[in-house]
C-alpha cells in the first residue's frame, strides 16, 4: 500500500536549512533524529521544545556559519552547553536552529601574567579548576552543577555558587567575551587592557541567556587559591536558630568565602548518599568556609563558632583535613542527585531575600508546601539569601504538577514581597518569565527589551525568552489611554 | 502567551513612590524639547568629553536614605559626595569601594556615570561591583529600576551594569543601592625600590600595588596578624612603612597588566601604573584608539533605542575616555 503525502513548504525549508548546515559544518555534526530533537529539546527544567537541527560546531567561524544560515532562511537560534539549565533558558522554541557547544571545549590560552585564561563555552566549570590548580589558581564562579555545566553556560545565566558570597557571580570574573551576534558578526566584548573604551557591553552580555548572541570564546579571570581554608560545620535543633545565626555572622563583620544552609529532610538525604558525617537529627545544618590568611582564617573562625553557638547551635565541628572537607561540601554538591531517593521528580526555585528576611520567608515556604501537601526541601546559599527550596515529588501522582506550580507561584510571590529578587544564579528563561511583572514596572521591562533590541533586532536569538510579552512598549506616547492612566495611578511621571 | 494581558503586575513596593525620585523624573521630563546634563561634583567633567554648551543643568537628589549594615547594603542619592557617605558609613564599620578622586566634591552618582574604579581596584574589585541597584530617569522623564535590591541577583536584562561607565546618556541616576564591605582591622602603606610583579606573586592579595618605574607602593589591608605577616614579606623585600600612595599625575591611561613590565623604558614622563590592573596614572596622553565598529553601531543602536532625541548628557560619549 502507497501513502500518497504532500511535502510542505516547511518541511521543504527545513531539509534546506539542514543540507546548508551540513555543507556548513559536517553532515556527522547536524543530527536531526527524533531521539536526539527529543532529548536536545529539554535542559534540567520540566519544559519541552523542538528545534529543526541540533548543530555541534567546532569554531567561532562555525558558529557564525550556523547563525547566517539561520538568518538566511529566517530561522530563529538557540544556543546550548551542558543543558544542566533549571530554568527552561535553553530550550528551544520556535523551531530554531540548536547551536550546542559541548564541542568547543578548548582551554585556549592560560596568561598567568594578566592572571587570565581564554578558552571556549564549552568547557566545564570544574574541568578550568582543575587545570588551573597546577598554577596555584582557580575560577571562582562554583554552581553545585560544576562537574557538568560549561563556561558558556555559566556566562548565559551569569551563575553563581557558594563561594560567590566572598568572590562575586560569573560577571565579576568574565574581563572579555567573543560574541557571535545574531546579525553574524563576530565582536569581542570587554577586553584585556584595564579600561576598554565604550559602555560595558560585556558586562550586559553576561547574563543575557542567549538571547545577544552566543559567546564563542571567554577571557576569565584566574582567582588565586587561598592560603588558608577552613570549613566548618555547625548544627541547630532549629532551623530558624541557623537562619538567625546567618544574618548574624554577616552583622558581625565577617563576610565568610560561603554558608550554606541545609534542612533535616535534606541532611537525611545527602547523609544517606555520601555519609559525610552531617548529624541526621539536626533541624538544620551550617556548612560555613572561612578562606584567605592565616590570621584572619584564625580570627573569623573565632567569630562564626561564637556566633553559632550564641544562636544556638549544639555543635560546631571543624574538617580536620582536606579529604573531611571535601567530603562535606560533596554532600552539600550533591544534595539534589540524593532526593531522587525520596520522590522521583524535583522543582526547584531561586529565588533571593534580604538576608535579614530569610526567617520570615523561610517560615512560609514550609506553610506554603504544607497547604498544598507537598514535600519541601531547603538547601540553599544562606550567605546571600539566596533559597532553593525544593519541592520533590513523582509526576505520576495524578494532579501533583498544579500543586507543584501552584506552591511555587507562592514561594515567588512571598520572596518578592520581602523585598527579593525572582532569581540569584539561575536566570528566568521560560520558568519565571510570568513572573517578571511582578519584579518590574512596565517602563522597567520596557528599558530591558531596549537592551535586547539594539544587540537583536529582529530577536531571532533565543525567542521567547526572560522577557514577558508585551514588555516592549514602543514609544510611551503612543500607550493607549488605559496604559498611559496606569502609568499615571503607578506615580510615574508620563 | 501573548498581549499585554498577561503581563502582571507589579507586587506592592516595586513602583516606585518615592516623592523624592518623582520630584527629579518631573525636573527632567518637565520639558521634552531641551537637552539635559547632569552636574555632580564635576571633578571628572570633561571625561568622555564635557556636555554640549546649550544643556539645562540639573542636580541629582542628595542623602543618605539607608543604611543597613546587617544586609551590607546602602541606599544613597546620586547627588550625594562619596566623602559624606563615605562618614555614615565609617561608625558601622564600613565601607563601599567607590573612588573619591575630589573629596567633599565628587559624588556617587557621578563616579558611577565615569566609572573609573580607584587606585583599590586590585583588591576591592571594579567599581561596577559595587552597584546593585540604580533608578534612573530616562529620557521621556520616566522612573527605571535597573538591578535589584539584594547582593545576588540576574533577574533580567543587566541594564545596571550598562549604567556604570555610561555617563548618563541611557538615563541620570537619581538612587542608587550599593553593595558595602566590612573596613579592614587594619590597613598599611609601604614603599621601596622592590620589584612590583615579583611582590604581586609574594603576596596574596593586595589591596593596591603602584610602581613609578623606580619605587614600588603596595597597600595591606587585612586582619593584624595577616597584614603584620605581609609586612614582614614587604620589609625583607625592601619595603618600608610610609603614608599613603604618591601623588598620581593626571592623566589615565589603559593597558594590558602585562604590558606595564616594559613601561619604564619607553615612558614619555613621568607615571604612576597600577600594577595588576593596568591602569596607567601620567603625565602623557594616549593617542586616540578606535572602537570597532560593530561595537561602534551597538552603542548608536542602544544610545538611539534609550535617548532617541540626544537630550540627556549631549557631548559627553564613553568611547571617547
Amino acid at each position: 500500500m502507497t501513502i500518497s503525502r504532500t511535502t510542505t513548504t516547511a518541511e521543504r525549508s527545513d531539509g534546506e536549512v539542514v543540507d546548508a548546515l551540513r555543507t556548513a559544518l559536517a553532515a556527522d555534526r547536524v543530527h536531526t533524529d527524533e531521539l536526539e530533537l527529543a532529548l536536545y529539546g529539554r535542559d534540567a527544567s520540566l519544559l519541552r521544545g523542538d528545534a529543526v537541527a541540533v548543530c555541534f560546531p567546532r569554531t567561532t567561524a562555525e558558529v557564525q556559519a550556523c547563525v547566517r544560515i539561520a538568518r538566511r532562511f529566517d530561522r530563529p537560534f538557540t544556543v546550548r552547553g551542558s543543558g544542566t539549565g533549571l530554568a527552561g533558558g535553553a530550550v528551544p522554541l520556535g523551531r530554531p536552529i540548536l547551536i550546542v557547544t559541548t564541542k568547543m571545549a578548548d582551554l585556549v590560552e592560560v596568561d598567568l601574567v594578566d592572571r587570565i585564561a581564554w578558552v571556549e563555552p564549552g568547557m566545564l566549570n570544574l574541568d578550568l579548576t582543575r587545570m588551573l590548580r597546577r598554577h596555584g589558581f582557580h575560577f571562582a564562579p562554583d554552581p553545585s552543577s560544576q562537574q557538568s555545566c560549561s563556561i558558556g553556560g555559566n556566562v548565559a545565566n551569569n551563575s553563581g555558587g557558594p563561594h560567590c558570597l566572598a568572590y562575586g557571580v560569573t560577571s565579576a570574573h568574565v574581563v572579555a567575551v567573543e560574541v557571535v551576534l545574531p546579525d553574524g558578526e563576530v565582536v569581542v566584548l570587554g577586553g584585556l587592557d584595564a579600561e576598554p573604551d565604550g559602555l560595558d557591553l560585556r558586562g550586559v552580555f553576561v547574563g543575557s541567556e542567549g538571547c545577544f548572541g552566543i559567546a564563542t570564546r571567554v577571557a576569565v579571570r584566574l582567582t588565586p587559591d587561598p592560603p588558608a581554608v577552613l570549613t566548618l560545620l555547625a548544627d541547630f535543633l532549629d532551623p530558624l536558630d541557623a537562619v538567625a545565626a546567618v544574618s548574624a555572622i554577616v552583622a558581625a563583620g565577617v563576610v565568610p568565602a560561603a554558608i550554606e544552609m541545609m534542612d533535616q529532610r535534606i541532611t537525611q538525604a545527602a547523609e544517606a548518599f555520601v555519609h559525610a558525617g552531617y548529624p541526621t537529627d539536626a533541624g538544620a545544618i551550617l556548612l560555613v568556609e572561612v578562606d584567605g590568611l592565616p590570621g584572619g582564617v584564625d580570627a573569623e573562625r573565632g567569630i562564626v563558632e561564637r556566633v553559632c553557638r550564641e544562636h544556638g547551635a549544639r555543635t560546631v565541628r571543624v574538617a580536620v583535613d582536606e579529604a573531611e572537607r571535601m567530603l562535606l561540601w560533596k554532600g552539600r554538591k550533591t544534595a539534589f542527585g540524593a532526593v531522587a531517593r525520596i520522590r522521583p521528580n524535583y522543582y526547584l526555585h531561586d529565588t533571593v531575600v534580604p538576608r535579614t528576611r530569610l526567617l520570615e520567608v523561610l517560615t512560609k515556604v514550609y506553610e506554603i508546601a504544607e497547604r498544598h501537601d507537598l514535600i519541601v526541601m531547603n538547601v540553599f546559599h544562606a550567605g546571600d539569601g539566596n533559597l532553593h527550596p525544593l519541592l520533590v515529588f513523582d509526576a505520576r501522582e495524578p494532579g501533583v504538577l498544579d500543586r507543584v506550580h501552584a506552591a511555587g507561584e507562592e514561594i515567588v510571590r512571598v520572596s518578592l514581597e520581602a523585598g527579593g529578587v525572582l532569581s540569584g544564579e539561575h536566570g528566568i528563561g521560560l520558568e519565571k518569565k510570568p513572573f517578571m511583572g511582578w519584579q518590574f514596572t512596565r517602563q522597567d521591562l520596557d528599558a530591558q527589551a531596549r537592551i535586547r533590541d539594539a544587540f537583536d533586532p529582529d530577536g531571532v536569538a533565543n525567542p521567547a525568552k526572560l522577557l514577558p510579552e508585551g514588555s516592549r512598549c514602543g514609544d510611551i506616547a503612543h500607550l493607549d489611554a488605559a496604559d498611559r492612566e496606569r502609568l499615571l495611578q503607578s506615580g510615574v511621571w508620563v | 502567551m501573548s498581549g499585554d494581558a498577561d503581563l502582571l503586575e507589579p507586587l506592592e513596593g516595586r513602583i516606585v513612590r518615592d516623592p523624592v525620585l518623582l520630584a527629579f523624573a518631573e525636573l527632567v521630563g518637565a520639558r521634552t524639547d531641551d537637552r539635559v546634563a547632569v552636574e555632580g561634583g564635576r571633578s571628572q567633567w570633561d571625561v568622555g568629553g564635557p556636555p554640549a554648551d546649550d544643556v539645562r543643568l540639573v542636580r541629582a537628589p542628595e542623602g543618605v536614605v539607608d543604611l543597613n549594615p546587617a544586609e551590607m547594603i546602602v541606599q544613597v542619592r546620586a547627588g550625594t559626595t562619596v566623602s559624606a557617605l563615605l562618614e555614615r558609613l565609617a561608625p558601622l564599620g564600613q565601607t563601599v569601594a567607590l573612588p573619591d578622586p575630589a573629596p567633599g566634591v565628587s559624588t556617587v552618582g557621578g563616579v558611577l556615570a565615569v566609572g573609573r574604579s580607584g587606585i583599590d581596584r586590585l583588591g576591592r574589585g571594579h567599581i561596577r561591583e559595587t552597584l546593585l541597584q540604580a533608578r534612573i530617569v530616562t529620557a521621556e522623564g520616566l522612573l527605571v529600576t535597573a538591578g535589584g535590591p539584594t547582593v545576588k541577583n540576574v533577574t533580567g536584562f543587566d541594564l545596571a551594569r550598562l549604567l556604570v561607565g555610561s555617563l548618563g546618556r541611557l538615563g541620570l541616576v537619581a538612587d542608587v543601592l550599593l553593595r558595602t564591605r566590612p573596613l579592614p582591622e587594619r590597613s598599611v602603606w609601604l614603599a621601596g625600590p622592590t620589584d612590583p610583579f615579583a611582590l604581586r606573586d609574594a603576596l596574596h592579595r593586595p589591596a593596591s600595588l603602584l610602581w613609578d618605574g623606580t619605587t614600588t607602593w603596595v597597600r595591606l589591608e587585612g586582619y593584624g596578624a595577616d597584614v603584620d605577616a605581609e609586612t614582614a614579606t614587604c620589609v625583607a623585600a625592601g619595603l618600608a612603612p610610609v603614608d599613603g600612595p604618591p601623588e598620581l599625575p593626571g592623566n589615565r591611561l589603559s593597558f594590558r597588566p602585562r604590558d606595564l613590565a616594559g613601561l619604564a623604558a619607553r615612558a614619555a614622563g613621568p607615571f604612576v601604573a597600577e600594577v595588576g590592573v593596568g591602569v596607567v596614572h601620567a603625565t602623557w596622553s594616549a593617542p586616540p584608539t578606535t572602537v570597532d565598529p560593530v561595537v561602534d553601531a551597538l552603542h548608536d543602536r542602544l544610545f538611539d533605542l534609550f535617548d532617541p532625541h540626544g537630550r540627556l548628557n549631549p557631548g559627553r560619549d564613553p568611547r571617547r575616555r
